[in-house]
């Protein structure tokens, strides 16, 4: 439980309230898989979980996208370049990316769910030649809330990677799409029979792109989610993080929809 | 007009409707197009038309004061656009904005209510289809009004 | 093991000074302020000797016995989790760095020998163990490894057990060293004590204890069994995780969730409970800091929280999550009951409520029943 002391080596502001840090590995051989999180210690302040934004081929570097929600992720955006956090993990469990192999995948986020799919897109460009049709869907709140957006540019330049983004809130002067991010999959190309389908953001945005998925022909079992609750130790000991049978920080954050049997429609669970 | 059946025969919209519906839906359809800037309807005008957009977006818009046009929702190849030529009193909600060049078809709304009258099964069929926009639209603005992505404190 | 042994009052007191003499710090049941807590004990003066305990739900009473006996109560609100996991654990210490910071391990805890534990704490101890100990926690594991478990089969279960429904009592079958039976009838007062290991074997052979006949034997045991038919409670336990799993949208809760007072009184005095969050204590001047952990609780609006608002914000919501963890998805993460049967719930809920009650209710009111149990058409004709 003690946490790793990791200096940061630099600090990009994303949005008005979130920043991404590059920190130091924990240890060399240090390495995750897309989809886990780790436990950000701030001195004196607290601990929180932040999925891993980065890249996964890459072991030299830990990168890290933080929302300023409350004392301590507001402790944690508040770092310079040379400062030390603690970091425990990484914990959780991976979006299936082996089992999307040979089969269309769609990245479906909305927010700063982006963050902790990136890792996933990466991944997945790194070893294109082992999917179909790969398609990122990305809603945000508007132009000027999309996370990585430099990014996002350079993806949509690709030609094996077909991103379409969407926005809730736009002036003329945005020349893409407006609407929910459901509004997209009419225009992504992938068989609803064999698909993979990765979905990350706000709960309600995930539960409306479930029921729009399925009613594309998806099923519950290649469609796969990132839970949040309140995780506080990570190794499913404090009992917050309980969704129904599952601790989300040890059999989660990623879920299978056909795993969770119907938990995330039934309310407060 | 035997272009425009063909067109829409194949088109998922009006699957599961029979050879002769479509006919009839056809023969209120013209191929129309329009050019970046322009603006197809606004906002009070009289409703009397749909369109099946063949390629192209369309901006959906609101004037708001200080603020300009609002873009509420855009729409794109295989969308409808319209559905105020079916309820009285036949008025347009948003300014339909073109964003990019835009094929469609333009479906004539008074000839269209005439044949749903005309022919109930029609008519059911018809409004199964514009319900299901309907329905897509309300659920989708009812999550960007709860505007998911922004900061809680 | 070897045989029964039988001893007396001093007998008691001897393996009290035993396990002291060997380095552990007895703990066990002591009265504090009209209640059986547990602390610190020394002899058999300390225990709580000819009291009683009247438990209903809502409600607990000590009374005279007018007898000597060592172990005439059951359980009082404290579980040996309070020495296992005390709250309050310093988890690390971190100082401040020229560097940074570093951290620092916290001190080795005391040797427990926990004396008095009733079959449904020794159970609750094994259910804390699927917790902890495969995780590696360090304070629990390296507490619960030093510990010393003497227990005392119960004779007179309180209105409010049902450890017979959950097999977990009123004979303890695992998880002790030495095992404890009172007998008091007349003029006979000894207690029949039992190795369940090698070091309780051990500890047994430094008592000078003599073998029991076989008749002492055979009222002990069947002291036990005349308590297992006689608990105050029970719980149906059949189907139960299913139930439970199946009831989520069951209105009921709600209606639950009307009398709780989420006062967390029930996840304190349970000795299954293990959720706990952890906390940083800074320095005033910021050059350290410690993370200490606290038990805490579902029935709190914080427990769920998430940046935004606490997932399970109803009472309901908070006691569901509660009776289901207990009743059903400890099943799926542990393979078994987080609950023991030692009735505390019930007991120490200001407002009555009652887990083996409230579980049957939901039997009762079981929406798969409901749906299918409307009688078509036909049956009705029929």
């Amino acid at each position: 439980m003690h946490p790793v002391p990791c200096r940061v080596r630099s600090v990009v502001r994303e949005l008005d309230d979130t920043f991404t840090l590059d920190l130091e590995p924990p240890s060399d051989g240090w390495s995750f898989v897309p989809g886990q999180f780790t436990m950000l210690y701030a001195f004196g302040v607290g601990e929180v979980p932040i999925s891993i934004s980065g890249d996964p081929g890459d072991p030299t570097r830990l990168v890290q996208t933080i929302r300023a929600v409350g004392p301590v992720s507001d402790a944690l955006t508040s770092v310079a370049v040379g400062d030390v956090v603690g970091v425990r993990g990484p914990f959780g469990t991976a979006w299936p990316m082996e089992l999307a192999e040979g089969r269309d995948l769609i990245i479906m986020t909305g927010g700063i769910g982006l963050a902790p799919l990136r890792p996933a897109i990466l991944h997945t460009l790194e070893h294109r030649d082992r999917y179909n049709n790969v398609t990122l869907l990305y809603g945000a709140r508007s132009p000027g809330d999309l996370l990585f957006a430099e990014q996002l540019q350079q993806w949509r330049g690709r030609f094996d990677l077909e991103v379409l983004i969407t926005v809730d809130h736009a002036d003329r002067t945005w020349r893409g799409p407006v609407g929910v991010v459901t509004s997209l999959i009419g225009r992504a190309s992938f068989d609803p029979e064999t698909a993979v389908a990765m979905v990350c953001g706000p709960e309600i945005m995930m539960r409306f792109t479930i029921q729009e998925l399925e009613r594309a022909g998806m099923t519950e079992d290649r469609l796969f989610v990132s839970m949040e609750r309140n995780m506080k130790c990570g190794i499913g000991l404090c009992g917050h993080c309980q969704l129904g049978k599952f601790f989300v920080c040890k059999d989660g954050p990623v879920l299978s929809c056909a795993a969770m049997t119907g938990a995330c429609w039934t309310r407060e669970v | 007009m035997s272009e425009v059946f063909d067109l829409l025969v194949e088109h998922p919209f009006f699957k599961g409707m029979s050879a002769e519906q479509v006919r009839v839906v056809a023969d209120t359809g013209t191929p129309v197009s329009y050019r970046e800037g322009q603006t197809i309807f606004s906002e009070g005008g009289h409703a009397d038309a749909c369109w099946l957009l063949l390629g192209g977006d369309i901006a959906l818009e609101l004037q708001t004061p200080g603020h300009g046009p609002q873009v509420m929702q855009t729409l794109h190849a295989g969308e409808i656009l319209g559905w105020a030529w079916m309820f009285p009193p036949y008025r347009w909600h948003f300014d339909a904005h073109v964003h990019s060049d835009t094929e469609a078809i333009r479906f004539d709304g008074p000839r269209l209510r005439d044949a749903a009258e005309a022919d109930p099964v029609l008519g059911f069929e018809l409004m199964k289809r514009f319900t299901r926009i309907l329905v897509d639209r309300m659920q989708s603005i009812r999550i960007q009004l709860l505007d998911v992505y922004s900061t809680p404190r | 093991m070897s045989e029964p042994l039988v001893i007396d009052r001093q007998g008691v007191d001897a393996l009290i000074a035993v396990l002291i003499d060997r380095g552990y710090e007895v703990v066990g049941p002591t009265v504090r302020g009209q209640t059986i807590l547990y602390d610190t004990i020394t002899s058999t003066e300390d225990l709580p000797v000819g009291i009683r305990d009247r438990q209903e739900a809502g409600s607990y009473r000590l009374e005279e016995r007018g007898d000597d006996a060592l172990f005439g109560y059951v359980v009082g609100p404290q579980s040996f989790k309070k020495y296992l996991t005390p709250p309050g654990t310093v988890f690390w210490k971190g100082l401040r760095t020229e560097d940074g910071f570093e951290t620092v391990e916290a001190d080795p805890p005391p040797r427990h020998a926990f004396f008095g534990a009733r079959p449904c704490e020794v159970a609750a101890m094994r259910v804390q163990d699927d917790v902890y100990l495969p995780v590696g926690d360090g304070v629990y594991t390296e507490r619960r490894e030093r510990s010393f478990t003497v227990a005392v089969n119960c004779t007179e279960p309180a209105a409010t057990c049902f450890c017979a429904s959950l097999g977990t009592g009123p004979a303890v079958s695992d998880g002790y060293d030495i095992a404890l039976t009172e007998v008091l009838s007349g003029e006979h007062h000894f207690f029949l004590a039992e190795a369940g290991t090698d070091i309780g074997e051990d500890v047994l052979a430094d008592l000078s204890a003599r073998p029991a006949h076989d008749e002492e034997v055979v009222g002990a045991r069947r002291l036990v069994v005349h308590a297992s038919d006689h608990m105050g409670r029970s719980l149906e336990t059949d189907g139960l995780q299913e139930l439970l799993s199946a009831n989520l949208a069951n209105s009921i809760w709600n209606e639950i969730g009307n009398r709780c007072l989420t006062c967390t009184n029930c996840t304190m005095v349970c000795p299954t409970c293990f959720c706990s969050t952890v906390e940083d204590r800074q320095a005033l001047d910021g050059s350290s800091a410690e993370r200490v952990r606290t038990w805490d609780s579902c029935f709190t609006l914080d427990f769920s929280y998430i940046h935004g608002g606490p997932v399970r914000s109803s009472p309901g919501a908070r006691y569901r999550q509660w009776i289901t963890h207990k009743l059903s998805t400890w099943q799926d993460q542990f393979g078994s009951f987080g609950c023991v049967g030692c009735g505390r719930c019930i007991t120490w809920c200001p407002v009555g409520i009652d887990i083996t009650q409230e579980a049957a209710a939901v039997r009762e009111r079981d929406i798969r029943k409901v749906a299918v149990g409307i009688p078509s058409v036909k049956e009705v004709l029929e």
